[in-house]
């Protein structure tokens, strides 16, 4: 139980970070509440072939006892894929903000960010 | 082994090779590269068509990856709705393509034709494959090739636009995957036919978990297809992308619908337990709102992309309304309006690109601006465009919707479906005939005039696509009943768990 309650836990603040942060309006805070959710659904995939301890990923006729090897070809494939995403969507919020001048989402360059108090006179970026 | 045996595998093997090659190539040779795009996209046609041949029989035709026996391997599986997507996908392909090199859109920016080829593959894929997990790849595949075609050209517009659309996709790919585990954990296998099998079979207590699954799969589909409440990235994303693209991109809502019209019968259909139909009661409102609101867009659109755009919203909607009847006669004339409104929007979008282009400065803003080349024959196509959009004869619109209308009169709903779809047609004919009659009618002296364009050869591509659509009108026959046939096949889950999984699977 100890386990399953340390894990689910984790995957479950995860996913309320990453999505509280991929709500926000400001690409930083965005893309790191990406990559928080991105972690807990590649727990949560690894999780999908249940909890088993100190077992071998391969089945064999002397084995009994083994976990799934399955969900772990899956986790490296949605790691692979994710962190190539993130790569990508951090380059991409980069130019962005680089060309229009203002690394809001939803490409504002008026102040709107008064969601966490912060006065936004750096929001608006300099173009180069 | 013949070259027969692997048709299957060659709609994804053509631009994963064509690809490579023509990035190589890229850099010093354009014209090879463009030779080796096309070669591809017409290669796959051909061996689409060729699928469509043999699928049309009525066989399936089951591909195991590497031989590996069908619940433990990856299976391709072509049957008749699989090749009907695949030759739709390299259709629009060609017309893109064509379109892209006809304007020189494809020099604007690096690496255009191994993205559109990248993006084909995925495509190809998603249509093809028999695994739910490859599915995902596929959609990822074809994702990852969009942002690069999406971004062509660059832009501030085209940046911002393409941040939204990333972050929106890649919450969606999260979603996917949370769906797959939760799949995976109950029922222990992915392939498609076989999880189908195991859904009857699961215990009381897990039927909460796997309804929680499939509306989470579903909503993932929705996002894809662009239905209300999840369609809001979708305008934004296709007004700005170059125009060769985003007729390209009319596809891509529709590999959600597909991957609807394929998962749902199959993996949540009679024998699910408390996952039977699930989205069924949800797609109807849905589609009836998603209609709406296109078509409302339609009307109050400020520029021909976006009106474009708002138009795919529209007829994705329609498109849904009659999917959400889960019958076979829903489920064909549904297929049919499918392949008449991708080709429709793309006509759209093309329309969109050759009236900016005559305009100059005004681009493609819906109002008047001064004379432009070869007014008369443009606005001829923006009104067989618009005909074909929003389903008046003589086009294949017409006998879409009459169909949709017909089947969904024998469902419960079929006063607030009828009433939905005959509105919104109305609304859509007042919108495209404001817009039209703005652009071609009117006429504004003061202003400059713009460069005359260079040649009529951008005409060529939405040419080729209203022809299609007539083409499509002419051979509705045919056409329709295939997609019946399609149709019936897809809802009969135990003829492709047959097909994939051997005779012996109940």
């Amino acid at each position: 139980m100890t386990y399953e309650f340390l894990v689910a836990s984790a995957i479950g603040v995860l996913v309320a970070g990453g999505i509280f942060l991929a709500l926000r309006a400001r690409t930083f805070q965005v893309v790191v509440g990406l990559t928080l959710f991105s972690y807990a659904v590649n727990l949560f995939l690894f999780a999908s072939g249940r909890l088993q301890l100190n077992s071998p990923p391969i089945w064999s006729e002397a084995v009994t006892e083994y976990t799934d090897p399955l969900p772990q070809a899956l986790v490296l494939t949605a790691i692979v894929i994710t962190f190539g995403m993130t790569a990508f969507v951090v380059i991409l919020s980069l130019r962005s903000f680089l060309e229009s001048g203002s690394d809001h989402v939803d490409g504002d360059t008026l102040p709107s960010d008064t969601q966490d108090g912060l006065r936004d006179e750096n929001a608006q970026g300099q173009r180069p | 082994m013949t070259l027969a045996d692997h048709l299957a595998i060659l709609p994804i093997a053509i631009p994963a090779l064509a690809a490579p090659f023509a990035l190589l190539v890229m850099r010093r040779r354009r014209r090879l590269g463009i030779v080796i795009s096309l070669v591809s996209c017409l290669a796959m046609l051909a061996s689409a068509l060729a699928l469509l041949a043999q699928a049309s029989s009525g066989a399936i035709t089951a591909y195991e990856l590497g031989d590996w026996p069908a619940p433990f391997g990856i299976v391709l599986v072509a049957d008749r709705l699989a090749a009907m997507m695949l030759v739709l996908a390299a259709t629009l392909a060609l017309l893109a393509l064509l379109h892209a090199v006809m304007t020189r859109a494809d020099r604007k920016g690096w690496h255009f034709h191994p993205l559109f080829q990248f993006q084909l593959m995925g495509l190809n894929g998603a249509f093809l494959t028999g695994d739910l997990f490859n599915l995902f790849v596929f959609f990822e595949v074809l994702l990852i090739a969009s942002y690069g075609l999406m971004l062509h050209g660059q832009g501030p517009a085209r940046l911002k636009a393409g941040v939204q659309y990333v972050i929106v996709n890649l919450v969606g790919s999260s979603l996917f995957l949370i769906a797959l585990g939760l799949l995976y954990a109950l029922t222990g296998t992915l392939n498609m036919a076989d999880m189908g099998l195991r859904v009857a079979s699961l215990a009381p207590e897990d039927q909460g978990l796997l309804r929680i699954a499939a509306l989470l799969l579903v909503s993932v589909f929705a996002l894809k297809a662009a239905v209300a409440p999840l369609h809001l990235w979708l305008m934004r994303t296709y007004a700005v992308s170059t125009p060769a693209v985003a007729a390209l991109f009319a596809i891509m809502t529709k590999v959600g619908v597909y991957s609807l019209i394929r998962v749902v019968p199959q993996v949540f259909g009679d024998g699910a337990g408390a996952a039977a139909w699930v989205p069924a009661p949800y797609l109807l409102p849905a589609a009836m709102v998603t209609t709406v609101i296109g078509f409302a867009g339609v009307f109050v659109a400020r520029s021909l992309s976006e009106q474009a755009a708002y138009a795919v919203i529209g007829s994705t909607g329609t498109l849904l309304i009659a999917v959400a009847g889960w019958q076979t006669a829903t489920l064909g004339a549904a297929l049919y309006y499918l392949v008449h409104s991708t080709i429709a929007a793309a006509a759209l979008f093309l329309m969109a690109d050759v009236v900016a282009r005559r305009r100059g400065g005004f681009a493609d803003s819906a109002s008047p601006g001064p004379d432009f080349a070869d007014r008369n024959a443009v606005g001829l196509m923006f009104m067989l465009a618009a005909i074909a959009a929003t389903g008046l004869p003589p086009l294949s619109g017409f006998i879409g919707k009459l169909m949709i209308l017909k089947s969904v009169s024998a469902l419960p709903d079929w006063g607030w479906a009828w009433g939905v779809i005959l509105t919104t047609t109305l609304i859509g004919i007042i919108g495209f005939a404001r817009v039209g009659s703005a652009l071609f009618w009117k006429q504004v002296q003061n202003g400059q005039v713009p460069a005359p364009a260079a040649a009529r050869a951008d005409l060529a591509a939405p040419a080729i696509a209203l022809a299609l659509l007539a083409a499509l009108s002419a051979g509705a026959g045919w056409a329709s009943t295939y997609a019946n046939a399609a149709a019936a096949q897809v809802l009969d889950s135990a003829l492709s768990a047959r097909a994939v999984l051997g005779e012996g699977a109940q």
